[in-house]
């Protein structure tokens, strides 16, 4: 095991990835119109963050950050079933799942 | 002084009455509004008569217990009861205290005695109004604030029941609201005696200002230790004070809403507008005489002012058909004889006929109402006439009344008119010329009152009515009582009635020979005393005679007179047009102003402008931002991760911070 990773992948790198990851879903949320679309790149951003949280808590060796990365995971679960649910309720209502049509708050 | 006296009672209990009738009166029923209505004044009498009953007790001790008058049991020491501190900041300390001196107690006991009365009577005389207690609850809220005014230590708490009894006038004069001229009439009383307010709220700053205390007794103190307060700043104050008094007491120029103020309910008129209220200005100069004794300017004003109202109204009253603005003309003159008592600073004969005029005019008043109710409503002179066989106990007490207002001897008008008179006579020239306007005055009183006395009740009946009824016996008692006392009242003016109020009123600072050593009158010799009041009967019996001439011997005479002088007449009966007068110099100017400025420029221009403009700025600013809230997901979206972007752009990079802040600056000025 050491011999094979006895060279240790570079901090930056993992923060690197950790940005790309966080832009990509940015972009995702900006530019995708369907609905489903855009909840993936919610969890997109969300990931980014947690491998940021998970790099430096291995960096400093505080626990904090990993235990809050259990966290993210969990609210993201929680959040999935409710937005899918409100995803199908929309997609009932409206027929439709582009974020463009669904701009009322009145449905 | 043994123990508290507890004079808070005086004012409060009056006050419950208030509450209580004003709050539960439409639920209680009749028997209840009456017992409390009756049961306030007559317990604040009791307090009053105790009071005055522990005053005596106490002072017996110092002298023989047998005698009730003489002149050291009279002299007790002013009682001081402070309710607490009511204002105190920095050099202006004000308590809120009751000052229970002769003069207050005379006050009290007349307002309480003659109020409690006039309630009993008014059992009767409302018996049949819708608003019956309401009708009391405010009666007995004036009651309330007349005696806190009499009762007041410093002038800040006179004020309150200055003002109080004005509100409670201005309820009362207005009390058939329904009615637009009584309507009118209540507004106008309460806006005349502003103006006079105004005077008083003046000389009160200067109080402050120059004496550092409200405290009656304080400022006193004050002037009297430094002899150097003469005239000037002094003198203002005592006439701001006169044009307070001037108006409460309906004197010139601010008369003219005491004969409106007829509008309200009979007893109303008695209470308010004859017996008590009105004599508040009277009161109020005698309670600060000291600023007044120190300014013989302002004494001179009061004096002159008392002496041209009472002949002025006198003359208005010989023509008027009204049975109420007759007495109200009546009241006016007569409380410019007060006026003219206290600028001949005679306070104590002012004082007395302040007291007895309570009795007989309340008398007059109440009598007059029960004419009225007798008759149904009639108020004019001219259908009246022939009712003292119908209406006798009114017959009775208006003769008596009649009797004591035109000053003829034992009755009570004719001591204290008398002393009034005296005390004016020794004057100086000045003096003499204010006893001749007295006298004449006093020739047109008996006229005038022997008139209403002739075409109510003598001659032949030219009422419509024909069954005009006597009033029922709670408005005949009262009656009979205040006759009583309409007899009687004058009678104590020669057990030393001056000499009980010299330790308040006091012997006078004399400035000028002429002026000097008045008090007590008795010293001076009878003879002059005797004479002066031989002239006054004799003078009292030709206003008597001329009356007889005109309304019974020669009943065509008026008629005759008026058409012979027609100018002269229409004069009177339109009162000299003083109302068109103020109508067109101040109320017209002040209702175009305002209607031009303050309706078109303020209201519509400034108020109205103000209002639009800031409704136009709310709209435009949020026709703007409502742009962003367009309900597009992706555009919120994008301004978050702007914002965010942003946000870490300052962090990472703080002088961005500063460039983007001149930036702005930049931008700022170029957009000018």
């Amino acid at each position: 095991m050491n011999i094979l990773f006895a060279q240790e992948v570079p901090l930056s790198w993992y923060l690197l990835l950790s940005a790309v990851l966080f832009s990509l879903g940015v972009v995702g949320f900006l530019i995708k119109r369907n609905l489903i679309t855009i909840f993936m790149s919610i969890e997109l951003m969300l990931n980014g963050v947690n491998l940021s949280f998970v790099t430096f808590a291995h960096q400093w060796h505080a626990v904090k950050g990993q235990i809050f990365v259990f966290f993210v995971m969990m609210v993201a679960a929680a959040e999935a079933a409710v937005g899918l649910a409100i995803i199908i309720a929309v997609f009932r209502a409206r027929a439709t799942l582009a974020v463009d049509r669904i701009d009322r708050m009145k449905l | 002084m043994s123990g508290p006296l507890h004079l808070w009672l005086i004012p409060l209990l009056p006050f419950a009455g208030f509450l209580i009738n004003g709050i539960l009166g439409r639920r209680l029923p009749k028997w209840l509004v009456t017992t409390v209505a009756l049961l306030a004044p007559l317990a604040a009498f009791g307090v009053a008569l105790y009071t005055a009953a522990c005053v005596y007790i106490f002072t017996h001790i110092q002298c023989a217990p047998s005698c009730p008058f003489c002149a050291p049991c009279s002299i007790f020491q002013p009682v001081v009861e402070s309710l607490g501190t009511w204002i105190n900041i920095a050099v202006l300390h004000v308590d809120f205290s009751f000052v229970l001196d002769q003069l207050s107690l005379v006050m009290l006991l007349v307002v309480t005695g003659v109020g409690f009365l006039i309630h009993v009577y008014s059992v009767g005389y409302m018996s049949d109004d819708e608003g019956y207690a309401r009708y009391f609850s405010y009666l007995n809220l004036f009651l309330f604030f007349m005696t806190i005014l009499v009762l007041a230590g410093n002038a800040l708490v006179m004020f309150i029941g200055w003002e109080g009894v004005g509100l409670a006038s201005y309820l009362l004069i207005g009390f058939w609201f329904q009615k637009k001229s009584a309507d009118d009439a209540g507004k106008k009383a309460f806006i005349v005696n502003r103006i006079g307010d105004f005077g008083f709220l003046i000389a009160m700053f200067l109080l402050v200002a120059n004496f550092g205390t409200l405290t009656f007794t304080e400022i006193a103190t004050k002037l009297g230790q430094d002899p150097g307060w003469n005239g000037g700043v002094v003198t203002v104050i005592a006439l701001c004070l006169m044009m307070g008094a001037a108006g409460k007491s309906a004197q010139l120029p601010l008369y003219i809403w005491l004969p409106d103020a007829m509008e309200g309910p009979t007893p109303v008129s008695a209470l308010i507008h004859a017996a008590t209220m009105v004599t508040a200005g009277v009161y109020m100069v005698a309670r600060t005489h000291v600023l007044f004794d120190h300014s013989p300017f302002a004494l001179g004003v009061v004096a002159t002012v008392g002496a041209a109202t009472a002949i002025f109204a006198a003359t208005i009253a010989l023509v008027q058909n009204d049975i109420k603005r007759v007495l109200a003309y009546s009241t006016i003159s007569q409380l410019g004889y007060m006026f003219l008592g206290c600028g001949v600073a005679a306070y104590s004969a002012a004082i007395f006929h302040l007291m007895t005029h309570a009795f007989f005019k309340a008398l007059l008043f109440l009598a007059a109402g029960s004419v009225i109710h007798g008759l149904g409503g009639e108020q004019d002179l001219r259908k009246m006439g022939g009712l003292w066989k119908k209406l006798p106990v009114t017959f009775a007490v208006t003769t008596v009344g009649v009797l004591a207002i035109a000053g003829i001897p034992p009755f009570a008008g004719f001591f204290s008119k008398d002393a009034i008179l005296y005390a004016a006579f020794l004057q100086g020239t000045n003096g003499k010329i204010l006893y001749s306007v007295g006298l004449l005055t006093a020739l047109l009183t008996a006229f005038y009152m022997f008139r209403l006395w002739y075409m109510t009740f003598l001659g032949e009946p030219r009422s419509p009515q024909s069954h005009p009824h006597e009033s029922p016996w709670s408005m005949r008692g009262p009656l009979v009582i205040l006759a009583a006392l309409s007899i009687c009242g004058g009678w104590i003016w020669l057990y030393g009635f001056s000499e009980f109020l010299t330790p308040v009123l006091g012997a006078r600072v004399a400035e000028t020979g002429s002026w000097r050593l008045l008090i007590p009158y008795t010293q001076y010799s009878l003879s002059l005393e005797t004479v002066l009041s031989i002239i006054a009967v004799l003078v009292a019996l030709e206003g008597w005679l001329i009356a007889d001439k005109f309304y019974r011997r020669k009943p065509t005479r008026p008629a005759s007179l008026a058409a012979a002088l027609p100018s002269g007449y229409k004069l009177l009966a339109n009162k000299y047009f003083v109302d068109e007068f103020y109508g067109a110099t101040v109320v017209k100017p002040l209702l175009g102003f305002s209607k031009v400025f303050l309706e078109w420029v303020v209201d519509v221009g400034i108020l109205g402008g103000a209002a639009w403009l800031l409704g136009g700025i709310a709209t435009f600013a949020g026709a703007i931002l409502q742009r962003w809230q367009s309900g597009n997901l992706r555009s919120y979206a994008a301004w978050l991760a702007a914002g965010a972007a942003a946000v870490l752009l300052f962090l990472l990079v703080p002088w961005i911070t500063v460039l983007a802040y001149l930036a702005a600056i930049h931008l700022g000025v170029a957009g000018h």
